[in-house]
């Protein structure tokens, strides 16, 4: 088991940094001149070629990415001479942004906890319905419960998130005005503005995935409580609750615990079109503006850091898949 | 003779599809006292297995119709409500599965699965619950129990899973075993020492077991009494001597040859029963067996095809559902017997 954990690490390292090239050669490649961005509309082109070499955006692509590893762990100075008026990103440096004047980790660091927030209250609001919902549709299979659960999911399913959080705001917000307009604020500095701010992007990204989770669940237990053990489970004398809750479920939670790993990798990666719509602060609006100043040191950090949630989360998924089924542990 | 544990009355099953009512048993009735082995007989889909999910009330009541009676120790299995069959499924009913690879969850521990069977239905504490694991492994003939219990499913062989099954059946002493083709999965080595374990534990606990098989070489080892299913419906049943010596129904002389039989000429073909079970949605008109039975002719007025016939007593324990005439039937056993007996010895024929 350890070994295994061991191997899985080494794997990820690898895949991060296979990664972290491609995103870095694929940005390089993009039409936009980074020193052409650095500076406004009276930009001659001597300062275009001083800030170019500032940045090091002279060297071949290869070099800067190695210069950009390295400063993952040394940090760097703008320009590498140093000298007055250099800059200087410390380690971890994931870059530097010129337009916002900010190192970029320091950027993400500002906007990760909004998407932190937004993202686990959203995931526990909708593993918790759709579970529930999930089982309770298998239980009624064909009644009514089962029917007006798989109709509702159904709806949930089909709405595009963009139109849900703008009718949602426009009439709880605007046109009720139940709620203020949403404006983030840190929990621990004001946790009431804190939830009239979180509650609908929560409630509008639970119903987008609960819905897939109350039809994941459904299927995994109708397929799951046909099985001969859980026959036997009942021939035991065990409540059907029993039946239902442990046995079942349990056999039924790999596919739903691998698509719930993804699906919160993927949101702490930036629910971008939440976030907008909501104008919360968190990676997700990150990356939107960093696309349309556009900012490529931003939009680097921010799609290497989506990368990896998603590959911390495959790992974790996997592991999780050992603690569930010990064929996996021991084979 | 004493009460019987069991005793089942006009037992029918109905079960709703698209299609039409599927009738997967159409009325039995027998009744089984303590330390008795009535093996159940009968090709796939003659409705013996659920005749016995039935007894178990492992049939839902809303996938099915079930109406009969199957009254066990003084109480209606078909009408108890759920919390009291909760209190008697795996206590004093238990059922053996026919696949022990697919019968134990494949997540949990064996012993984890038998505590959980314990204290279902005592009021124990987990450690005392594992020591009754333990002890229950033990007697089953697990080797180094107090390891194996901790053990998971898929690090068991077919055989030792199918003695964890037993274990987990007999834990709580019931009264009424149901083994639904327990050996069937199994190699034959292992078939036998199953068949022997059952027969050991019956005799310390005073057990009644149905046997339901499709295997008439099990049904001659282990039973007392023998029910012989088609279509779902009883078409013949007695003690189990009388079943191999004066069968009466053409459908059991089709199942006595299609036994294998070591001392047969390995040349010579066994003799299956031919056509296919009968559709259970809309069984043939009059006796269900007629479309496959060679022997009609011998019944006048086409009756065979237009009339069920009904499921009369022969003598005191030997019932038979055939239109055929006594002396006809008692001839054509007769003669089935004499072929399979004269049936040529040796591989020189």
């Amino acid at each position: 088991m350890t070994g295994y954990v061991v191997r899985r690490l080494l794997i990820m390292l690898l895949m991060l940094l296979l990664l972290s090239l491609a995103v870095f050669v694929l940005f390089s490649l993009l039409p936009a001149d980074v020193a052409r961005l650095t500076c406004g509309k009276a930009c001659s082109p001597e300062v275009i070629e001083a800030n170019r070499v500032r940045l090091g955006l002279d060297k071949p692509v290869i070099e800067q990415y190695w210069i950009f590893l390295k400063s993952i762990f040394v940090g760097r100075t703008y320009p590498e001479s140093g000298g007055p008026g250099s800059l200087t990103c410390e380690a971890p440096c994931l870059g530097y942004s010129f337009l916002q004047k900010a190192p970029v980790l320091e950027l993400i660091a500002d906007r990760l906890p909004v998407t932190i927030w937004l993202s686990l209250g959203a995931f526990i609001l909708f593993m918790v319905t759709g579970m529930t919902t999930g089982v309770l549709a298998a239980l009624r299979r064909g009644r009514w419960e089962d029917r007006s659960i798989m109709g509702v999911s159904l709806l949930g399913y089909s709405l595009p998130s963009f139109f849900l959080g703008l009718v949602v705001l426009f009439f709880i917000v605007i046109r009720w005005q139940w709620l203020p307009y949403p404006s983030y604020v840190s929990p621990f500095e004001d946790p009431v503005q804190f939830l009239q701010t979180m509650i609908l992007p929560w409630i509008v990204l639970a119903i987008l995935y609960a819905a897939f989770y109350t039809r994941l669940t459904r299927s995994q237990m109708l397929e799951t409580l046909g099985n001969d053990y859980i026959r036997t489970a009942r021939a035991k004398g065990l409540p059907e609750r029993t039946v239902v809750g442990k046995h079942a479920l349990r056999a039924g939670l790999t596919p739903i615990v691998t698509a719930a790993g993804l699906d919160l990798a993927g949101l702490l990666g930036g629910a971008i079109i939440t976030e907008s719509v909501f104008s919360l602060p968190g990676i997700g609006s990150l990356a939107v503006s960093s696309v349309i100043n556009p900012d490529l040191p931003v939009l680097v950090g921010v799609t290497l850091l989506a990368a990896f949630f998603i590959i911390v989360a495959n790992l974790i998924v996997d592991l999780l898949y050992a603690a569930i089924d010990p064929r996996v542990r021991m084979g | 003779m004493s009460e019987p544990i069991l005793s089942v009355q006009d037992l029918r099953v109905t079960f709703p599809t698209e299609d039409g009512l599927v009738r997967a048993v159409n009325g039995v009735s027998f009744d089984l006292y303590a330390g008795k082995t009535l093996a159940i007989v009968g090709e796939s889909g003659s409705g013996k297995s659920v005749t016995a999910q039935a007894i178990m009330g492992l049939i839902s009541r809303r996938a099915a119709q079930i109406t009969g009676k199957a009254v066990f120790q003084g109480q209606d299995v078909v009408t108890m409500p759920d919390r009291q069959l909760y209190r008697l499924r795996g206590a004093k009913i238990s059922m053996i599965f026919q696949d022990p690879m697919s019968s134990l969850h494949p997540y949990y521990r064996i012993g984890a699965q038998l505590v959980e069977a314990v204290r279902a239905h005592q009021q124990v504490s987990k450690a005392q619950a594992r020591e009754q694991a333990i002890e229950m492994l033990r007697m089953v003939g697990i080797p180094a129990a107090e390891r194996r219990v901790d053990d998971y499913p898929h690090q068991l062989s077919g055989g030792m899973r199918q003695r964890v099954m037993i274990a987990m059946a007999l834990i709580n002493s019931p009264s009424l075993l149901i083994a639904d083709e327990p050996t069937t999965a199994l190699d034959v080595t292992v078939q036998a020492s199953i068949l022997d374990l059952i027969a050991q534990i019956q005799q310390t606990h005073d057990t009644a077991i149905i046997m339901i098989t499709h295997d008439l070489g099990v049904v001659a080892d282990v039973a007392d009494d023998v029910i012989v299913m088609y279509g779902g419906s009883v078409v013949e049943s007695a003690p189990v001597a009388e079943i191999f010596a004066a069968p009466q129904m053409p459908y059991t002389l089709g199942l006595l040859a299609s036994i294998p039989r070591l001392d047969r000429d390995p040349d010579l073909r066994l003799d299956p029963i031919p056509g296919n079970p009968p559709s259970l949605i809309s069984p043939p008109p009059g006796c269900a067996f007629n479309p496959r039975c060679g022997y009609s002719r011998l019944v006048p007025d086409d009756r065979c095809q237009q009339e069920l016939p009904e499921l009369l007593a022969v003598t005191a324990d030997h019932r038979v559902r055939c239109h055929i005439p006594a002396t006809d039937r008692e001839q054509l056993a007769r003669e089935a017997l004499a072929s399979l007996a004269t049936a040529p010895v040796g591989g020189e024929g």
